[in-house]
């Protein structure tokens, strides 16, 4: 399969052309290196996951992204452009949203706040106006107010619009979590472990949520996951890594037939 | 015969009745659905214009008179006007129980041969697709959610939405048919079909026209004074008989508005926010209620709970009289007006029943004290008793005249008698048509004289013309000593009490009477939480010993009330066990309305009846369980089984 000017999905969507793209990365911390001489792409439109065993470089890589980390080597294509050296907020203004593999809400706020605060870099009006809470800073965030009620809509999270974060089960604060993300109306979704430590509802219902959300706004979603089974159904293409390195790259059939990636997972004899 | 009552003016249709709330309550809201957050209204001029695009848009589709077309989903506005719609162009609604499965939905879609199925979203889009193939005569979907639904073929499918704009943009042309097709109803013309949820076989179609309807909810309506200024919260299930009276009947008669909550998990919110005046709600519902707020209150500082027990006690006293409008003593009055203002104002509040002004609880009995707490608030809860082939209303309580073990006096245009066997019999102008394509049925409940069977026993009680229910007639039977066996109401004794969800008892033609109890989990999980008892599941905390001692304790209380009951000392529950598993719609045990099946119940639990008794202490047992999306698997336990005390019998005072 040829994938220079897009393609079309099995379920018959089309994927566009580069998005985002790895050139030769390297990622050291002081003598260890966590990524090793990574190339990949990520496509518009498409559910990219990476996948490989635990302390292969799978959130070191995620953190590259979204310029949390700096490669010692590479560079990144971002649009069309070579990004510089960047701090997170700016990856955020861009139009790149993530969720973490632990979840990391305010959790003495509530399910309303925690999406509002996903906002925040849409909002425009001065600190002063938003004190006050009155004229121009009233009808910008009941604007906001909107697109938030649209999310709590769309994740089915209506009963807890209130509740204290702090309070919910897991499965539903990172459906919380997921909601903050979506709020920056990103254009690239980061999804750290979604799935991780829910029981099969959960993940089902988290599955759909990410399809539906890949489907309804577009939303280019890169996601890693130790879930195998999740992985196939979900995404579009994979790439493994293992020890830093990537040992694959490709449909979810042709990954999960590659010997290297059957010997990472199950171990082989040294 | 009263049942050929004539309509008032031309007002012989629900259509016609959206006509007049038009007219006359044009800027009035008819419908509320909280989305996005906030309550969205929509006038009664709106919901025409909404109702009529959407009948447009069935002609375009080709709709014809007497087709029948099946509603799925929550209770949304959007749902409502797709049913008056179907009306409008002559067709027959069907709305279906939304958390039926598949194979459930299958039959009654092919029963009654649907062409047109209206489904709230992708969830049941899904499911009548995975059973389309066993329907042949099924045309269109149409849903209401466009959410997830853009990679479906759409040959079949169509938006609400999108029928309607077409509908819309084809008025011209649609209009006069519509015209016609809405002269060509009448009061005998069919008004909806309900699917009865059936204890026993499989569910029937009770067709119920016009008349039915219409008649039904305008007595009732005259005689609860129900205006236009009222308010209902519409959460129970759509295909149940009860929402159709009070959210289409009664709705469009009176002209209130009906308002739908935001999700299922939001009505209790949703019933504070809208503070409805007129409500309805099975005995579990308020049993469920009353649980919470005493978890609540166990896990109040002292002093709140000190004050609440003080002022509970005090409306325990006087609340009902008050109420009732009978003689209180001044003192007694003014200590209820500081109670009112200190608790149960707050606490109705809370509930989201300061405003009701009519309850009505149906279905079950409901416990005495469950009854009495809320009476005694001052909200006027009273019973109904009711059944889908009555357009609901069989007998209701008058103001004043409520009591927690009757279920009233016959309602207005409603006579009753009591047959031979102590079956209740009944006929009305809401007595049902026939049940569709059943004929046996119809002939065996409806005699050619109109009166209807109700399949339950019953009798008036002396001087106070109330009815009393007994029992299922069927279920009633005799112990082999020839004592009377009446279950279910030995069961309502055990589930008045909180930790008891339900019970099931055994003892038809045997020696004594043995039971399966379900526990509450959130009112003995919150119990165990408090005693520090840990449990990961259901099926763990139902087996552990201390909680098998505190359903004993509850089992013989009950078996020291039965004894000096003089018909029912009979009786008493010598075993129980408590069952590993809830009983749950989904594996058939109970119907959506949670009624307990009999006899499905007796084959699948052969083995556990068997060991309570042949004297076994324990048993261990494998059940298949069915999930919520329809996949089937199995949880297997030993269970312990409970040698309860029994009483002497008091002698027998004939």
């Amino acid at each position: 399969m040829s994938f220079d000017e897009g393609y079309t999905t099995p379920d018959g969507r089309t994927i566009g052309g580069v998005l985002m793209e790895m050139r030769n990365i390297t990622l050291k911390f002081g003598g260890v290196t966590a990524i090793k001489n990574i190339s990949f792409d990520i496509r518009q439109g498409e559910i990219r996951a990476i996948i490989g065993p635990n302390g292969a470089g799978k959130t070191s890589m995620l953190n590259v992204i979204n310029g949390f980390y700096h490669p010692q080597e590479g560079e990144i294509i971002f649009r069309g452009e070579t990004r510089r050296r960047m701090r997170p907020y700016e990856a955020a203004s861009q139009g790149i949203a993530r969720t973490f593999q632990n979840v990391a809400l305010f959790q003495g706020m509530s399910t309303l706040d925690n999406i509002m605060a996903g906002r925040t870099l849409k909002m425009h009006k001065n600190f002063f106006w938003q004190m006050l809470r009155y004229g121009p800073a009233l009808e910008e965030e009941i604007e906001h107010r909107k697109v938030v009620e649209k999310i709590i809509d769309f994740l089915e999270i209506q009963s807890i619009r209130k509740k204290p974060v702090g309070s919910l089960p897991y499965g539903l604060q990172k459906r919380v979590e997921l909601g903050r993300a979506l709020a920056a109306e990103p254009s690239l979704l980061l999804l750290d472990e979604p799935m991780a430590g829910m029981n099969v509802e959960e993940k089902e219902d988290m599955s759909r949520f990410i399809l539906d959300v890949n489907d309804e706004f577009g939303t280019t979603i890169a996601l890693i996951e130790h879930d195998m089974g999740v992985v196939m159904d979900l995404a579009d293409r994979v790439v493994a890594l293992d020890y830093g390195k990537k040992i694959a790259d490709g449909t979810p059939d042709e990954v999960q037939s590659n010997q290297d990636v059957i010997d990472a997972y199950l171990g082989v004899a040294h | 015969m009263t049942a050929q009552a004539a309509p008032q003016g031309d007002l012989d249709t629900i259509p016609k009745l959206l006509a007049r709330n038009a007219k006359l309550y044009g800027d009035r809201p008819a419908y509320r659905e909280k989305e996005f957050g906030i309550w969205q209204s929509w006038t009664w001029a709106e919901t025409q214009v909404e109702i009529r695009n959407l009948a447009l848009g069935y002609l375009e589709l080709d709709m014809q008179p007497g087709d029948h077309v099946a509603i799925i989903g929550r209770n949304r506005p959007a749902l409502y006007w797709a049913m008056v719609a179907a009306q409008w162009v002559g067709a027959v609604p069907v709305p279906l129980y939304q958390d039926a499965v598949a194979e459930e939905m299958a039959y009654v879609l092919e029963h009654c041969g649907a062409r047109f199925v209206i489904a709230e979203d992708q969830e049941q889009v899904d499911k009548v697709l995975e059973i389309s193939d066993q329907l042949p005569q099924l045309e269109q979907i149409i849903y209401y959610d466009k959410r997830g639904m853009r990679k479906y073929d759409h040959t079949r499918l169509n938006a609400l939405r999108d029928i309607q704009a077409e509908g819309a943009a084809g008025h011209q042309r649609l209009e006069p048919i519509l015209r016609q097709r809405e002269q060509g109803q009448g009061y005998d013309t069919t008004c909806v079909m309900l699917y009865t949820s059936g204890t026993t076989g499989r569910p029937k179609g009770v067709v119920l026209s016009n008349r039915n309807i219409i008649e039904s909810s305008r007595v009732s309506a005259e005689f609860d004074k129900l205006t236009v200024d009222d308010s209902v919260l519409a959460y129970l299930p759509m295909a149940w008989v009860g929402d159709f009276i009070f959210s289409v009947g009664q709705c469009y008669w009176t002209g209130f508005c009906v308002s739908c909550p935001e999700s299922a998990e939001t009505m209790q919110a949703d019933l504070k926010e809208i503070g409805p005046t007129y409500f309805f709600a099975p005995p579990r519902f308020f049993e469920g209620l009353l649980t919470a707020v005493m978890i609540r209150m166990e896990d109040a500082s002292p002093i709140k709970r000190k004050i609440f027990n003080y002022f509970m006690d005090h409306a325990k006293k006087v609340g009902m009289r008050i109420l009732d409008g009978k003689p209180v003593s001044l003192g007694d009055r003014l200590k209820y007006a500081v109670g009112n203002f200190v608790i149960y104002e707050p606490l109705k509040n809370q509930l989201g029943m300061s405003r009701v002004r009519i309850g009505y609880t149906a279905g079950e009995a409901i416990g005495p004290e469950i009854f009495e707490f809320y009476r005694s608030l001052g909200i006027n809860l009273k019973q109904l008793y009711g059944q889908t082939e009555a357009s609901v209303y069989i007998t209701i309580q008058p103001d004043g005249e409520v009591r927690a073990d009757t279920v009233g006096i016959p309602a207005p245009g409603v006579e009753i008698k009591i047959g031979d066997n102590g079956e209740v019999y009944y006929r009305s102008a809401g007595t049902f048509v026939e049940y569709y394509k059943n004929p046996e049925s119809t002939a065996s409940t409806k005699d050619p004289e109109g009166w209807v069977a109700t399949g339950d026993a019953g009798y008036f009680e002396e001087g106070t013309g109330h009815l009393k229910i007994i029992d299922r007639a069927k279920d009633v039977g005799k112990l082999a000593d020839g004592s009377l066996f009446a279950p279910k109401y030995v069961e309502n004794k055990l589930k008045f009490y909180p930790n008891i969800l339900e019970a099931v008892l055994f003892g038809a033609d045997r020696e004594n009477c043995v039971a399966f109890i379900n526990i509450d989990l959130s009112a003995v999980g919150n119990w165990a939480e408090r005693n520090n008892i840990g449990y990961s599941s259901y099926q763990e905390l139902a087996g552990h010993p201390k909680v098998l001692d505190m359903i004993q304790s509850h089992v013989e209380e009950v078996n020291a009330s039965l004894a000096t009951d003089p018909m029912l000392n009979g009786c008493q529950i010598h075993r129980f066990l408590i069952l590993h598993k809830e009983l749950d719609p989904d594996d058939g045990e109970m119907t959506r309305t949670r009624k307990v099946r009999r006899r499905i119940i007796d084959e699948k639990y052969s083995d556990l009846i068997q060991a309570l008794y042949d004297g076994s202490t324990t048993i261990s047992t494998t059940t298949e369980v069915t999930y919520e999306d329809g996949r089937k698997g199995s949880i297997s336990a030993t269970l312990e089984i409970r040698d309860a005390k029994v009483f002497p019998r008091e002698a027998k005072a004939a």
